[in-house]
């Protein structure tokens, strides 16, 4: 006996039409229809696809609700061992549905499900809630995604362990698997540079988080009327670091009157920052946080003003989410303030 | 922080030495400075040629706060 699948497709790929019938509600055919042949061929009699659920992509965008209900029902009078969708490729509404439907089986029905799209498809925002197959970003990367996503398909049927996203294929999802390299780390390294330095692809096995953007806001009209503020994550302090802010992963940020002072002094201010020499620093902490030269340029009449407050933390270590947090916090701050621009340092 | 101040509606520039960071953490009026333990100042210098130093570096940061930037942008110190 094999493993009965439930395989969701839209209504291009079921050869219904293009964009201009989108619109068409889920129906519900016998057997396999179109891309779901390949995953068939792979499972070789292992598993089969009993049924194939179609929905137009428009349609099930604008009626979300409507067409979770009809087709969960289908789903379950089918007791499939497993659900899949897609793969969606970079079709946004596609890829979209692909995820949600997938969440919605799995949450309701508890039975495994799997989909796949390329990465920067909308529908990938699910990634750490669905399991998603990463493909390339046309129909033409299909003879690739059928067999990953088959073979992982099975895997789930026989509820064997999977391994590593890198390993499996699919959208790394937050839950680490233990695995052994073949390669012991310094010949991966070295390998790594010696691609790099050669201008050939390599993957690096520790990403940098990606990081949101923010568009620039527009300059200032005229420096000569403005108020400046000095920010740092140097950790300058008043001396004695009277909030005790922490030499590494900061807990919070302080905020320090500077109306009069227009000199920071090796008597007056110091560093907090255990990430970098502190000597320099506590020398003079206008090496760090430019008081000096601020009051300069607000007596020539450059600035119109330097800001009464400054406002500091250490970024030695802190995490992304509180910087995130205090510099939210601060920023409002002195935009009731009146600021009109800040200069931020770091070390 | 930088990039949160933005997101406020204030323009920012970070003045800092590892400039790949601020370009990674999304800064977008970038002003390079001398090294990491002493961002705006130079030890080896006399107190009057670290103070120039300083306020040509910082001149530059005001002159990187009035010039409009549609991308990330690092204002290099002549």
């Amino acid at each position: 006996m094999s493993y009965r699948v439930v395989h969701y497709i839209n209504q291009f790929f079921a050869q219904i039409g293009g964009e201009e019938m989108a619109h068409v509600a889920p129906e519900l055919r016998k057997g396999f229809v179109g891309p779901g042949m390949a995953f068939n061929q792979a499972w070789k009699g292992e598993a089969e696809i009993v049924a194939t659920v179609v929905c137009g992509d428009s349609y099930f965008a604008e009626h979300e609700k409507d067409a979770k209900a009809q087709i969960l029902a289908w789903v379950k009078e089918q007791k499939p061992d497993l659900f899949i969708a897609g793969p969606a490729f970079n079709a946004g509404r596609y890829g979209y549905a692909c995820a949600n439907i997938c969440k919605t089986v799995e949450d309701e029905l508890h039975i495994p499900v799997l989909t796949g799209m390329y990465e920067e498809n909308p529908g990938a925002d699910l990634k750490d809630k669905v399991l998603i197959v990463a493909t390339t970003n046309s129909a033409a990367g299909m003879r690739k995604a059928a067999p990953t996503m088959a073979a992982l398909a099975l895997k789930l049927m026989k509820g064997e362990q999977l391994g590593a996203s890198c390993e499996e294929g699919y959208m790394p999802n937050g839950i680490r698997r233990n695995f052994f390299e073949k390669e012991r780390g310094s010949q991966r390294a070295v390998k790594m540079l010696l691609n790099k330095l050669a201008g050939k692809p390599f993957v690096t096995e520790y990403p940098m988080p990606s990081f949101d953007r923010v568009a620039p806001n527009p300059a200032v009209k005229d420096l000569s009327k403005a108020t400046i503020a000095l920010c740092t994550s140097g950790g300058i302090v008043p001396k004695g670091n009277p909030d005790h802010i922490e030499s590494s992963s900061a807990s919070h940020y302080g905020e320090y009157c500077i109306k009069g002072v227009n000199d920071l002094t090796a008597e007056t201010y110091e560093t907090a920052h255990g990430g970098y020499d502190p000597v320099y620093a506590n020398e003079d902490p206008d090496r760090v946080l430019p008081v000096d030269v601020m009051r300069e340029f607000e007596r020539e009449g450059r600035i119109g003003k330097l800001h009464d407050y400054f406002y500091t933390t250490v970024g030695n270590g802190t995490a992304v989410a509180s910087a995130k947090a205090f510099a939210a916090e601060y920023a409002k701050k002195l935009l009731a303030a009146g600021v009109d621009a800040v200069i931020m340092t770091s070390t | 922080m930088v990039k949160e101040i933005e997101r406020a509606g204030l323009p920012v520039v970070h003045m800092c030495t590892v400039t790949p960071i601020s370009m990674t953490v999304g800064a977008n009026r970038i002003v390079p400075t001398i090294a990491i333990p002493h961002p705006l100042g130079n030890p080896a210098l006399t107190h009057e040629e670290e103070y120039a130093l300083r306020k040509k570096l910082v001149s530059r940061a005001l002159e990187a706060l009035t010039t409009e930037v549609k991308d990330q942008t690092i204002f290099e110190v002549k």
